[in-house]
């Protein structure tokens, strides 16, 4: 992690700001209206799990902003505090700002105060005014800037409401234009005796390197991480030295004899800070009304009851996957017909100049054809799906569903928070692996890492909706297709998330034994989404990345599948030798051997297996005109597919290897080639165990 | 030292509130508890059961916060 956390100035006037907070705080939406750097932000705690870094300007100067991880705490009680501690304490940021939630102080203020022991340099920003405006919470800006002794700025950062003054903030403190005086936290007799015993020593050897009182504190509670960071920032043991040494040992005698040992001098500790905040919060927040909060109350008491949670949560998947379903249809079929009205006037193009066949099928049959596909299949059901998914990401549902699925993960023996990494995996398993992070027992991150690939991605979403509306749908009449529709694909998720807890509960019971670690969620408030940032956001930053993606993985690939189906060794083309050597396997699972080919061809991005398998079976059929989907079916079913053949295809789209960029992520986040391997294997053999035996009972019970 | 008024967080009846007396957890947990604010005499209300009857969701502080039953077992609170 550290090689991440290194901060280069560009110049030698450079400013370093380390942005700091609780986790939710909207520290991010901070973060980026201050750079404009592009990060996504989403309302469920710890989102933010790498450090993204940032520049602005202000006024004559550049700063570089650090984002660190979102905190409660900085006693590194976790990976993350460890991070955003060391990040303070030995990376010498020009200032800290610290987001803290208005509707939420006290508890924020928990950080400031830990961190106002560390560094005097601090900014306190206290976002989200609007929301605790919408609360009646009033917030004495001035007189918490006094209590504090740092400047205080409020901010609603959605609507870049101060921001401004923030900036203006961190120039002054950066530019030594503000001095402060951070409130000093006077800790008990005994406390305050033995800090006065050890400090002396060991202020002399820090040469204001650090905070000399802060590091006295952590040498009396012995905390080793902080004592093996400490000595690799100062290069030299501090606890070697035998005055230290000395004085830690009169400083502890004082403390046993008052009966202050380990965990009671932490407790009390952190209880004088929390007080501290408590004391300061009672001076300058009011309550016009003390039912602040009554209504996000009422909502959860209906959206996590235990009669309607889960069917909510399932329903609310449902409306999310019929409306992404009906409204994918009309703008699918106006895409595809109008890119090959396209395609057709490039053949008269080619036709008129004259170029020899091979260049027309090459540019024209291979490479434009799949990216028509590719772009008609995916783009409509991807620019619906989402912005709704953003939508409830945005209202702060997420953590909900985490809150109700607790219990399942937790027979599983795997960790609530896996939840929320699963619902990452809707949007791409690449993210949901990278946010394991936020699950801090290995084993249990591990376990999450492995089993994120049995929820559909946002590639695998588009093959499920095709192949359920082509084969499915059709069965019944008008208004009641995109209902069966749906109820299938909400089936599909369901499978999935079951073969989540199936998976991770066999796995915890197998090659990663142990129990479930402790577990605390914050149902954070409920948030007024911002429609418009919602669009715009997963319209560029999700729809058109992955499409992009797609696309650039799709026309080499339909260059291939051309050329593959073009060679002819002996009677048949390359691209049936190796079709018909898979066929065997591939039809002991209900495939065919150009399915499985396109799965195999797919694994730099699922995206294109719907469009490799019809491309492989126009190479090798006789229908060449495709401009529906009710053409394409008949396509399909002209190779063979039943509905048996449907449902394989779509067990194995669920259940196969992850994507090309998800294996390197798992690589790249596990640092073991054998989790990478195991994270291949696991949900390939689940998808072939269960292809098998749901294809040859099928078969055995004559129902094809 | 255990007194006879306290219960265990998880028996907290749900829309009851109670101070927290007690933590009997020890290490990471303890720590983790301490920085949600849960020290000596803090209110906690229970809000809500999740739909399986485990976790619990309650008011600390003035924020929402999810504690499975092992967790809420290990503080020690009284009834007003």
């Amino acid at each position: 992690m550290e090689s991440e956390l290194r901060i280069e100035r560009i110049r030698p006037g450079d400013k370093v700001v380390a942005l700091a907070g609780n986790p939710n705080v909207g520290k991010s939406t901070v973060f980026n209206s201050l750079t404009g750097l592009n990060q996504h932000t989403g309302n469920w705690p710890g989102k933010t799990v790498t450090n993204a870094q940032g520049k602005y300007r202000h006024k004559d100067r550049n700063f570089i902003m650090v984002d660190i991880p979102g905190t409660y705490s900085l006693m590194a009680n976790s990976a993350e505090e460890e991070v955003a501690r060391d990040f303070v304490c030995f990376s010498n940021p020009d200032a800290t700002v610290i987001v803290t939630d208005a509707t939420c102080l006290e508890r924020n203020l928990n950080l400031v105060l830990q961190t106002l022991e560390i560094t005097p340099d601090v900014v306190v920003c206290v976002n989200l005014l609007d929301e605790a405006k919408r609360k009646k919470i009033n917030i004495n800006l001035k007189e918490l800037s006094k209590q504090l002794g740092v400047p205080v700025i409020g901010t609603s950062a959605r609507s870049g409401e101060g921001l401004n003054e923030l900036m203006d903030a961190v120039y002054n403190v950066t530019n030594e234009k503000a001095i402060t005086s951070p409130l000093k936290i006077n800790y008990d007799d005994t406390i305050e005796h033995a800090i006065a015993i050890l400090e002396p020593s060991i202020e002399e050897l820090l040469a204001d390197r650090l905070n000399s009182r802060w590091v006295t504190l952590k040498l009396l509670d012995g905390d080793k991480t902080l004592l093996k960071a400490l000595q690799k920032y100062l290069d030299f043991d501090l606890m070697a030295n035998i005055s230290v040494a000395k004085k830690l040992k009169e400083a502890r005698d004082v403390l046993t004899a008052a009966g202050i040992e380990n965990d009671l001098f932490r407790d009390k500790i952190v209880s004088h800070i929390v007080c501290t905040a408590e004391k300061i919060c009672a001076k300058v927040v009011t309550f016009e009304s003390q039912k602040y909060n009554r209504t996000d109350r009422k909502i959860d008491s209906i959206l996590t009851s235990r009669l309607f949670g889960i069917p909510i949560m399932v329903g609310m998947l449902a409306v999310v996957f019929w409306l992404t379903i009906t409204g994918a249809n009309y703008p699918s079929e106006l895409i595809a017909t109008f890119l090959f009205w396209v395609e057709d006037r490039l053949t008269d193009f080619f036709v008129w100049a004259g170029t020899p066949p091979w260049v027309h099928g090459l540019l024209v049959m291979g490479i434009y054809r799949t990216l028509a596909w590719v772009v008609s299949v995916m783009l409509p059901p991807m620019a619906i799906f989402f912005p709704l998914f953003t939508l409830l990401e945005d209202l702060g549902y997420l953590p909900r569903v985490a809150f109700n699925l607790d219990n399942l993960f937790k027979k599983a023996c795997a960790h609530g928070k896996q939840a929320l990494t699963m619902c990452m995996g809707f949007g791409c398993n690449a993210a949901g692996v990278i946010g394991c992070r936020i699950i801090d027992s290995p084993r249990e991150r591990l376990i999450a890492t492995i089993t994120n690939n049995f929820v559909p991605c946002n590639g695998r979403f588009p093959t499920l909706i095709a192949i359920i509306t082509m084969f499915f749908a059709g069965v019944v009449a008008g208004p009641f297709q995109s209902i069966v529709s749906t109820l299938l694909l909400t089936g599909v998720i369901v499978l999935g998330v079951m073969m989540t807890l199936l998976i991770s509960r066999i796995l915890s019971q197998t090659i990663l034994k142990g129990i479930p670690s402790s577990f605390t969620l914050e149902l954070p408030p409920y948030r007024k989404p911002q429609i418009g940032r919602v669009i715009v956001r997963s319209v560029f930053n999700r729809t058109l990345f992955v499409l992009g993606r797609a696309v650039a993985v799709a026309a080499p690939a339909g260059l291939v599948i051309w050329v593959l189906a073009n060679i002819h060794v002996g009677e048949l083309s390359l691209l049936s030798h190796c079709a018909g050597f898979l066929d065997p396997f591939a039809k002991l699972l209900g495939l065919d051997g150009y399915i499985l080919m396109a799965f195999v061809l797919g694994f730099p991005a699922n995206e294109i297996v719907v469009p490799i398998i019809i491309m492989s079976y126009i190479a090798t059929g006789n229908i060449l005109e495709l401009d529906n989907l009710g053409q394409l079916r008949e396509l399909l079913v002209s190779h063979g597919w039943t509905w048996l053949t449907a449902v394989c295809v779509m067990l194995f789209s669920l259940m196969h290897w992850p994507c090309g960029t998800t294996c390197w992520t798992i690589k790249k986040e596990t640092q073991s080639w054998k989790w990478t391997i195991i994270s291949f294997l696991v949900p390939t053999i689940t998808g072939i165990v269960i292809c098998l035996i749901v294809a040859n009972s099928v078969r055995l019970l004559g129902l094809v | 030292m255990i007194n006879d008024k306290y219960i265990a967080l998880n028996f907290l009846p749900i829309g009851q509130k109670a101070r927290v007396k007690m933590l009997t957890s020890d290490g990471t947990i303890r720590r983790r508890m301490l920085d949600l604010g849960l020290i000596s005499d803090t209110v906690v209300e229970a809000l809500q059961k999740s739909p399986s009857g485990d976790p619990t969701a309650y008011h600390i502080r003035g924020a929402v916060i999810a504690l499975r039953s092992e967790e809420a077992s290990k503080i020690m609170v009284e009834v007003n």
